[in-house]
């Protein structure tokens, strides 16, 4: 196992830090970088640099706090993280580079997360244990049951956090997630969250699904659960903070569901139009200066400096290479020795 | 000597011990039963999971991206089919990933029908599992290939899917895996859970010579010689042909029987030197005929030794249909049994040019 990029873990029982003016502006400047990043990509498709897009415009306040309170780090004894599409708040917010995101929505060779294989915002990123973005709906809730397995008996802290939207908890990778987390005696450190935008596609989710609440299908596991607005960056980083410090101290699983809105649709194929719905970057911003943590002139300039970041990155993938013959072959089966 | 089952055993034992595996499990995989087959009997790292076969493999995955090993058991291959698309993943980890993760588990289940087992109890899928890209398929027909093709398994840095024809499970090798004890008495004595009685103390004394025995993935094994035709089997049929290919001596016919052990990758150059050896080909399996993954074999050997064929090689399968009656008849007359193997290989060596 490779080693820690991490440093000590502090206090499971109360982890990550309160909600100060900084943190606020942290959660503001990496909403804001989140926002344009994803609506850079909704461009790049559009004039032709890029195929497809699908990503996570409108859930930068449910992404960014995980973001920020994730313990980063490869092995078991960091969290895991099984993340869906529309996952790249939260990744950004860990740190990863704007450049790769537009690299893989370019589908360049150059892109780290799958060499120009996957659909953008399908990440992998072995030294923060984000483990491979799948296209398939809700796989994620059926291998997060195995890292959290090699937590739990690693001991510490590390958390395995799965991610992914209200119409996939449909399937049954859901249930096993829940029953899997709660096997009397092996109750397993699962963080299992639900972006409820109340849509798969074009579905909307009343026709299907008996109740809003989905988080409440967790009490019937005895997991404690709980539905947070997830267009408010405060009211999901405290609830984070509480359930991933109830999952590293108490080793359990813990179930939060998040209201989040669909800013741009379902994807590229819908034609990535901006929809009426809350804009919580917008919200958060407004109320940041009503309450003088921010002011209008600062707030502007957190939007020019991404987008003079952003600007400067795409025009770098613009130059990059795409995969060639040569290429298609690479990594189908890993040579002796390889571990991860 | 061992029986596959317990070569299955002794190798995940060894596998524990010395090859870093973490995790046995699957349905009624740890005590007290240890395994439907008692595959898994006294395994120190076996455990029982819940009846979810996409729970079994996607926490496989879990554990493997965690960096653990597992050996998980689907309990019949005729339940793995819910789980396709997770084995899909598994296979296109590495892919997808551009190298950054791997996926070294091992997956074992029962294929095949010969013990009466009814529809949802003799699917055969390795057709369809070599179809699954990015793992590695084998297919052992004795205990000693049993055991080495595991001990493999648990080397790999990939998923590889060990497919354990279940009419085999209680049959005896006639090559001892290196280690076990020269007397059958004692081996059963020393890691057969005792029946009928509370198993609750019951730990097994397992053979402290067992090693390290590996056989090679891709390295078919040619088990008998001859020169009329080659029969390309594995599994339980390949068992089939070698006792036809002993038989059809008498009347002065014979084979080059190829037990092709490894069914991904599989060994083309030993079959493609026997077919220009020969100039005839048989496979035989039990899979259903269409899109069977001997028509895979056909075609590759069709490519590689066209101008060596003397005669149509050909493809004895099972018949196209979805699944093995329960009564006598329908298994007798859907899967090839040991006369049909023998007529195919009577006709395969005799045919006109
Ligand atoms: C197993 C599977 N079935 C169907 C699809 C096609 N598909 C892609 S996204 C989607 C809707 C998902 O809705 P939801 O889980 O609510 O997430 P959202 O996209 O709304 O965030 C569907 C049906 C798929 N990718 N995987």
């Amino acid at each position: 196992m490779a080693p820690s990029d991490d440093t000590a873990p502090a206090d499971a029982r109360t982890w990550g830090e309160p909600v100060t003016d900084a943190l606020k502006l942290r959660l503001h400047d990496a909403m804001v970088q989140a926002r344009l990043i994803e609506e850079t990509m909704i461009r790049m498709m559009r004039t032709g640099h890029g195929y497809f897009w699908i990503g996570g415009p409108g859930e930068e306040a449910w992404g960014v706090p995980l973001g920020l309170l994730v313990h980063k780090g490869t092995g078991p004894a960091h969290d895991f993280l099984h993340l869906h599409y529309r996952s790249s708040a939260i990744v950004l917010a860990m740190g990863a580079q704007p450049i790769d995101l537009l690299r893989q929505m370019r589908s360049t060779v150059t892109d780290p997360y799958s060499m120009g294989r996957n659909f953008v915002n399908h990440f992998a990123i072995r030294h923060w244990n984000i483990v491979p973005v799948t296209p398939t709906i809700e796989t994620q809730y059926v291998s997060a049951p195995g890292t959290a397995w090699v937590q739990r008996r690693f001991g510490g802290i590390g958390v395995s956090i799965v991610n992914g939207g209200d119409a996939g908890t449909a399937e049954g990778d859901f249930a096993s997630c829940l029953n899997w987390s709660t096997r009397p005696g092996q109750e397993l450190p699962v963080l299992i969250l639900i972006a409820q935008n109340n849509w798969g596609i074009s579905t909307p989710a009343h026709q299907v699904q008996s109740s809003a609440d989905l988080a409440q299908r967790a009490g019937g596991y005895g997991i404690p659960h709980r539905v947070v607005d997830g267009n408010d960056p405060i009211a999901t980083y405290e609830a984070l903070r509480e359930a991933l410090a109830w999952c590293r101290y108490e080793r359990k699983p813990f179930c939060l569901q998040g209201n989040v809105a669909r800013l741009y649709g379902h994807s590229s194929s819908s034609g990535a139009l901006r929809h009426e719905e809350p804009d919580c970057v917008a919200t958060f911003e407004a109320r940041l200066v009503r309450e003088s943590t921010l002011t209008e002139a600062t707030a502007r300039a957190v939007w020019d400096r991404w987008q003079t970041h952003i600007h400067a990155a795409l025009e770098q993938v613009k130059t990059e290479p795409m995969p060639e013959r040569e290429h298609v072959m690479l990594h189908v089966l890993a040579p002796a020795g390889s571990q991860n | 000597m061992a029986t596959q089952a317990q070569a299955v055993r002794m190798a995940l034992h060894y596998g524990e011990e010395n090859l870093g595996v973490t995790d046995i499990f699957g349905e009624d995989v740890g005590a007290p039963l240890g395994g439907v087959f008692t595959c898994t009997q006294g395994l120190k790292t076996a455990w029982n999971a819940p009846l979810d076969e996409r729970g079994i493999i996607g926490t496989a995955l879990g554990i493997a991206y965690a960096g653990g090993r597992a050996v998980a058991e689907i309990q019949f291959c005729d339940y793995i089919f819910n789980c396709i698309d997770l084995l899909k993943l598994c296979g296109n980890v590495h892919w997808s990933s551009a190298g950054a993760y791997c996926v070294p588990l091992t997956v074992m289940t029962p294929v095949g029908a010969g013990i009466h087992g009814s529809m949802y109890h003799s699917h055969s899928f390795e057709s369809m599992m070599t179809h699954v890209q990015g793992w590695k398929v084998v297919m052992p027909s004795n205990p000693l290939d049993t055991y080495g093709m595991l001990i493999a398994a648990m080397k790999e840095p990939n998923p590889v899917m060990v497919l354990l024809p279940k009419a085999l499970m209680r049959t005896k090798g006639e090559e001892p895996i290196p280690g076990e004890p020269d007397d059958e008495k004692e081996l059963n004595a020393r890691i057969n859970a005792p029946v009928g009685v509370d198993r609750t103390n019951w730990r097994p004394r397992w053979p402290d010579g067992l090693t390290d025995y590996t056989v090679p993935f891709g390295v078919a094994r040619v088990r008998r010689e001859g020169r009329n035709a080659t029969v390309v089997s594995y599994g339980r049929h390949l068992n089939l042909c070698v006792q036809a290919a002993d038989e059809l001596s008498a009347e002065g016919l014979t084979f080059d029987v190829i037990d092709l052990r490894t069914l991904y990758p599989f060994d083309l150059p030993t079959v493609k030197a026997s077919v220009e050896k020969t100039g005839r080909l048989l496979v035989v399996n039990e899979d259903t005929e269409v899109t069977n993954f001997g028509e895979h074999v056909l075609r590759r050997a069709i490519d590689e030794a066209f101008y060596s064929l003397e005669v149509p090689p050909r493809l004895l399968a099972g018949l196209d249909v979805p699944g093995v009656g329960l009564a006598w008849g329908y298994e007798q007359y859907s899967v090839p049994q040991a006369a049909d193997v023998k007529a195919a290989m009577r006709a395969m060596a005799t045919a006109t040019t």
